[in-house]
């Protein structure tokens, strides 16, 4: 007994040793800087002289949303490759840096937003972070880890309105992607305008995301357009069996369906109200969760046909999205882009890039600080940024896209066809 | 040693007088709560009339729809936990690994174009997939994972069986991913019909009679045939079936077969209904399954499937019955609460299950 714990006893000591003797922090020199940190309050990320600009992303990237997460993935990628100004499949640089991913898994569940941003926030290499896919991930969880240390997220896909509300905020985290109180707006004027409906029923999972959306809709349904939301369901992730769900609002005849959710729930849905003969008069409508064909696969490809699917409109203007960045994608990644957000994490990513080269200043040993604070002013203050959605100026509660164009499509042989556009400011919906 | 008086004690009085004073009270008493609380709302809800008769009657036929698939799969746990007092976890993973791997055969089947040109042929086969990889999956797992505990503390068992669980659940997401996948489409599955006067779905219609056909089978297996003898003599009593001259690793072996036959076949049934399949399928409706038997009485097999289509139609029309005259939001979210809150009503009152014996088997 007395020998293990002498043994043990002189482990520890090495160990202590080893630790104390070791470089605190991941690269960066640490004594004998030139230079010194300009942002005095929180702290600056120091990337030395050979060493790459670390950029993590939470991204939701296995399971049933892997096509959400990955798409977007893809995009960041693709913005590092277009750093050096051409997709020819070698990454770029940032600031004469190279940059390094690390890609992690957000799951579409604020768990694994939570585990996620907890890993990443403990990495101290880590500029910024491009992400989360679904707003699960990020509000409360990722957004607010992420935050306590002064590390940037910035989401190409959250849309839920909580996210930049200034009352729930994270001063740190930003986005490119639409809020959702476009997208609501955009979906009950197409309800009501279009598809002439007077009465609607929702359905959403309890995620941030789905239920902010569905509010929205209903909000603006019954407010401008004189329509009245029958009835608001809830289902839980990971239900099976929605038809009880389904004959209680078949109950109501109300003229359209609007299910703001992700798979495999809202294939399940789409299956199992094509069987239910009460639900024949009433208008599908799922949004940007769902605007991926795996949802075709789900929902089996008779019941998707006349469905309709709101989500972003990928009518860009300019030749850059057709002629150059679909090519390299197909290109590089092998196959057609499987949700809509790509653009928005290319953007994203971009954003965070410029930001790093405007604030990044010379350590005086050939690597870089980046102050945190300055980078997150830098990125706040960006103003006219043309990117493939558009022309991107953040505002003080984290919004990058103040204009945005959402699109009705409708499932027809297979294929997303958009068949309605709205242009939406976000300070008119309110 | 003070003097040698024998006292004869009183006899010990029974147990359920003993109980009176206080929990008596407070159990019945929250009893008569939750009593009141689902005839309230009951009431409510008719008397609002916001869900006419051929509502209910849908809620009500996909509730046994559901609940019949509930029961082949509690079958094949109160099978294995009559002869081994074991709560076999695994078994919704038998179910999934099942329907999952026959996924691949739908998918021949579909790209032969047989699956819609001979449907019947196509399900048989279809069917006998699923049911023959189930039962290899459950006697496979017999012999690795419980015969070499036989005879070792019941959580140890226990233990081993929520690992078997885990290892297939991840096994199958290891192999084929974690996301959902759709079987091909089975033309003759779709369309309705109508029974008298009742709406039902031709697959629905299918999974009931499927269900009740094996049940029925099952019954008759157990108590006409010799084997189906020697499983209830092994059931009643292992040591002294042993000493009759019954195989007992044998009728073990033929226990697990059975529930794993069983299992199979509620994978293509509820495959028919929700269409999708997952690694992680098995394990709602194996605790879903493993409740019905309970509420049946375990080690009981016509209460598993009492059991079962009690507790579908509990989960199908339960919440909506009982809580939209409460005016409870969504009142889906809920469905476990009504389902297990009547679940402890029934125990409360029947420790032993609808069926079940009054006082526990001896363990």
């Amino acid at each position: 007994m007395q020998k293990r714990l002498g043994f043990l006893a002189v482990v520890s000591a090495f160990a202590l040793l080893a630790a104390a003797c070791a470089e605190d922090g991941d690269g960066g020199p640490t004594d004998g800087d030139v230079a010194e940190c300009p942002d005095t309050e929180i702290g600056c990320i120091e990337v030395g002289a050979d060493e790459a600009i670390r950029i993590g992303s939470i991204l939701t990237i296995s399971g049933d949303t892997a096509s959400l997460g990955l798409d977007s993935q893809h995009g960041i990628e693709l913005a590092l490759d277009y750093r050096d100004g051409t997709f020819d499949g070698t990454p770029g640089q940032v600031a004469d840096h190279d940059v390094e991913f690390q890609h992690e898994d957000g799951g579409c569940t604020a768990e694994g937003g939570t585990a996620a941003g907890t890993l990443l926030a403990s990495d101290p290499t880590i500029a910024g972070v491009i992400g989360t896919s679904c707003s699960s991930e990020a509000l409360g969880a990722a957004d607010a880890i992420l935050n306590d240390e002064g590390v940037i997220l910035i989401s190409p896909s959250n849309t839920s309105p909580a996210l930049t509300d200034p009352a729930t905020r994270q001063p740190f985290y930003y986005r490119t992607a639409h809020n959702d109180k476009i997208q609501g707006a955009a979906a009950a004027q197409f309800a009501a305008e279009e598809l002439g409906a007077t009465s609607a029923a929702t359905i959403h999972d309890g995620s941030p995301y789905a239920d902010g959306l569905q509010q929205v809709f209903c909000d603006v349904f019954t407010s401008q357009f004189g329509g009245e939301c029958t009835t608001q369901e809830a289902i839980q992730v990971g239900d099976t069996d929605f038809a009880p769900l389904l004959t209680s609002i078949a109950a109501d005849s109300p003229e359209v369906l609007f299910f703001p959710i992700f798979l495999p729930e809202g294939g399940l849905i789409t299956a199992q109200a094509r069987e239910n003969a009460d639900l024949d008069d009433t208008a599908l409508i799922g949004a940007d969760g769902l605007l991926t064909p795996d949802f075709i696969d789900s929902a089996g490809a008779d019941n998707a046909e006349g469905v309709y699917m709101s989500g972003p409109s990928l009518e860009f203007s300019g030749d850059f999205y057709e002629g150059e960045f679909l090519p390299a994608y197909e290109e590089q990644f092998g196959e057609e882009p499987t949700a809509v957000f790509h653009a928005h994490s290319f953007d994203a990513a971009n954003m965070l890039f410029d930001a790093i080269e405007a604030v990044a200043v010379d350590d005086g040993n050939g690597g870089l600080l980046i102050p945190k604070t300055q980078l997150r002013d830098a990125l706040g203050s960006t103003s006219g940024f043309e990117g493939i959605t558009g022309s991107l100026s953040c505002d003080e509660n984290g919004d990058c896209q103040q204009t945005a164009t959402m699109a009705m499509n409708i499932i027809e042989d297979g294929d997303f066809n958009p068949i309605f556009e709205a242009t939406l400011d976000l300070a008119e919906t309110g | 040693m003070s003097e040698s008086t024998t006292t004869v004690e009183a006899p010990r009085r029974r147990l359920l007088l003993e109980r009176v004073p206080w929990r008596a009270i407070i159990l019945i008493g929250l009893s008569a709560v939750l009593l009141l609380g689902i005839v309230l709302g009951t009431a409510a809800t008719l008397q609002e009339g916001r869900f006419t008769g051929a509502n209910w009657s849908r809620l009500i036929v996909g509730g046994v729809t559901r609940g019949s698939v509930y029961a082949i799969i509690a079958v094949g746990y109160t099978l294995v936990y009559g002869i081994l007092f074991l709560i076999n976890f695994a078994h919704g993973e038998v179910f999934m690994a099942g329907a999952f791997s026959t996924l691949f055969v739908a998918r021949a089947l579909d790209d032969a174009g047989t699956l819609n040109s001979s449907p019947i042929l196509s399900i048989g086969i279809l069917f006998a997939s699923s049911m023959v990889i189930s039962m290899v999956v459950a006697i496979v797992l017999e012999r690795v994972a419980y015969r070499p505990l036989r005879g070792s503390p019941r959580l140890i068992l226990l233990i081993t069986a929520i690992g078997a669980s885990l290892f297939l659940q991840n096994s199958f997401r290891g192999f084929f991913g974690a996301s959902s996948t759709a079987y091909p489409r089975i033309e003759i599955l779709a369309g309705e019909m109508s029974i008298l006067g009742v709406a039902i779905a031709r697959k629905q219609l299918i999974v009931i009679v499927g269900a009740l056909v094996l049940m029925v089978a099952l019954y008759l297996f157990i108590e006409r045939t010799k084997t189906g003898r020697a499983m209830r003599a092994v059931g009643e009593d292992k040591e002294i079936a042993a000493l009759m001259g019954i195989d007992v690793d044998r009728v073990i072996v033929t226990t697990f077969a059975i529930g794993g036959l069983l299992a199979g076949a509620a994978g293509i049934l509820f495959v028919f209904v929700f269409n999708q399949v997952n690694y992680f399928m098995g394990f709602v409706p194996g605790i879903k399954a493993f409740t019905a038997a309970v509420l049946g009485g375990i080690g009981n097999v016509l209460g598993a499937g009492i059991g079962g289509i009690a507790l579908g139609v509990l989960e199908s029309v339960g919440p909506r019955l009982i809580l939209t005259g409460a005016d409870v939001p969504s009142p889906d979210q809920l469905q476990p609460v009504v389902a297990f809150g009547v679940l402890v009503l029934v125990l409360l009152f029947r420790p032993g299950g609808i069926l079940g014996a009054e006082e526990e088997k001896r363990a």
